[in-house]
């Protein structure tokens, strides 16, 4: 990561620290909540991104781990148990273990097989979800907001809204420092040549599996705090399309930076909360029709924008594909 | 150290290797030579446990390698540097040298970031530059110290100077020999006959997968027909 990345990462990151007190200026208090939701998926995206961008690994089945996270939250929740302390590592610890188990058995696949793979396992849970009648079952279920006795109050917007935040910028923190370590040398050199780092003494099947199991972590995290945002729940969340969501962010950021994503799933959930006005504004009714424009964006930026958004920002640095 | 016996080694259906046999003994500089296609970067692959040979035996230091996955295999002490030297582009120099660095056994001066950087000056320089950025004699020095930093016991190098600038070729042997003096034992693949002469203790030739000579250096040069039918020269 060159100099640039640090700097714009700081930016951004300066900017979502200032949305509270901007959007009481402007007046726009639903902006927060906006924000909120885009540093939740940014966290998921970035996650999965250590695996894809830096890792190699297509991993189809990324919003598995939100909503295990989110169902953790759910389920405590609906058994009465609201404490924080106890929810927010649980949900990453089942997240965790799923990533594991996941993991161990798509990783001995690669190429194609292993994106279908990681899509079957996740198809696999969704289903699952739906068929849990006593937790909602297709409707989902709703959940209480986490309780952080003595420490936070989550029904207050903004101590929510900065908990989201201080979860991103760790991640973000932690991120960096993997990807610089030795452990992420190894992810980033085995995705270029896996047999050759083979040759050179390291099993890479575990340095692997390593990485995709912190990505589920870290993405059970972000479910967590998705089911909190919506104090609901449902399987919604896991479905193949959010991976693609989740997906599509971290290729229109930037694969293989940390800011890239958090970019991505900024612009992705702008574009899908605006777009719909904005076509309101040519003709009426067009709003409905918003993904008619949204998907030849989404292609323009695939085939024109090399690099994705982050690209724009930091043209060709040194570790920038690194 | 290294004792090679009588391996069959098969790409699919098509065999590569019949009953090749070679030996590297410590502290020895040894050859493996043949003409393109007969079989030195397959018995090389054989030997890492990238291609595992279906007969004969593979020994290291006393142990058996045929059933070792390659990772097991370099930890023993087995250091390649592949043939098209296979640098990781997206990591910088510097990475590319500590991402796979083990620490040495403790009998002989283990390799460093530091000591590598005193055998290839030129890769201190460019020590910030991504894989990908380096030119060909960059890219066989930076495999070869990529190598080095694994503390292997054994340094295998396939096809250690092709494609190289003669300047770059030379440059490269004379490391070959400062590695020799300082007892590293190494086994190089190579065309250049003339180079391997002075270095090598010892010389395996190999034609369609079989081992078809061997001798010392003495009896190489004694020998115009051996080298005149087997490496065309």
């Amino acid at each position: 990561m060159n100099q640039r990345q640090i700097w714009l990462t700081l930016a951004t990151l300066a900017l979502f620290a200032a949305v509270p007190p901007l959007t009481v200026v402007f007046d726009q208090p639903f902006y927060m909540d906006v924000v909120a939701r885009i540093m939740i998926l940014a966290i998921a995206a970035v996650s999965l991104d250590l695996i894809l961008g830096y890792g190699g690994m297509v991993s189809f089945g990324h919003a598995a781990y939100m909503g295990v996270g989110a169902y953790a939250v759910g389920i405590l929740s609906y058994y009465g148990i609201d404490n924080g302390f106890l929810q927010i590592p649980l949900a990453m610890g089942a997240s965790a273990l799923i990533g594991l188990i996941f993991g161990a058995m798509s990783l001995r696949t690669s190429g194609v097989y292993f994106i279908m793979i990681t899509l079957a396992f996740a198809q696999m849970l969704y289903f699952l979800a739906v068929s849990l009648e006593e937790f909602g079952g297709d409707d989902g279920m709703s959940a209480m907001r986490s309780e952080f006795a003595g420490l936070l109050d989550l029904n207050d917007p903004l101590q929510f809204y900065y908990l989201i935040f201080v979860c991103l910028a760790l991640i973000l923190l932690f991120l960096h420092r993997l990807v610089l370590s030795r452990f992420g040398m190894v992810i980033r050199a085995s995705r270029g040549n896996e047999r050759r780092m083979q040759a050179l003494g390291f099993p890479t099947y575990r340095y692997k599996l390593a990485a995709f199991t912190i990505a589920a972590t870290l993405c059970g995290l972000s479910g967590a705090l998705f089911a909190n945002l919506n104090e609901f729940v449902s399987p919604d969340a896991m479905q193949w399309t959010h991976s693609g969501e989740i997906m599509i962010m971290v290729i229109m950021g930037g694969m293989g930076t940390l800011i890239g994503p958090v970019l991505g799933a900024a612009a992705f959930l702008l574009l899908e909360e605006n777009l719909p006005e904005w076509m309101e504004l040519i003709m009426t009714n067009a709003g409905e029709h918003w993904a008619i424009v949204m998907g030849p964006i989404l292609i323009a930026i695939v085939l024109f924008g090399r690099g994705g958004i982050h690209a724009l920002f930091a043209r060709r640095g040194g570790g920038s594909h690194g | 150290m290294l004792e090679v016996a009588g391996i069959d080694a098969f790409y699919g259906q098509s065999q590569a290797l019949f009953g090749m046999s070679l030996e590297v003994g410590t502290g020895q500089v040894v050859s493996l030579m043949g003409r393109n296609g007969m079989g030195k970067t397959s018995t090389v692959r054989a030997i890492m446990g990238l291609l595992p040979p279906r007969n004969g035996s593979l020994r290291f230091m006393g142990r058996d390698l045929t059933s070792l996955a390659p990772y097991r295999i370099a930890q023993l002490g087995l250091g390649l540097v592949p043939e098209g030297r296979q640098i990781f582009p997206n990591l910088t120099v510097r990475e590319n040298l500590i991402a796979t660095a083990r620490p040495g056994d403790g009998q002989r001066e283990a390799w460093t970031l530091a000591r590598v950087y005193t055998l290839f000056p030129r890769l201190e320089e460019r020590q910030g530059s991504m894989g990908d950025q380096l030119s060909g004699g960059e890219q066989q020095m930076l495999a070869i110290g990529r190598a080095l930093m694994t503390n292997p016991k054994l340094l295998l190098l396939d096809e250690a100077t092709e494609g190289l600038a003669p300047l770059i070729r030379a440059e490269i042997w004379s490391c070959l020999a400062g590695l020799k003096d300082a007892g590293q034992a190494i086994l190089v693949v190579d065309k250049n006959v003339e180079a391997l002469t002075d270095i090598c203790d010892h010389h395996f030739i190999v034609e369609k997968g079989h081992l078809v000579w061997s001798g010392n250096s003495t009896e190489l040069r004694a020998n115009p027909e051996v080298q005149h039918q087997y490496l065309g020269v």
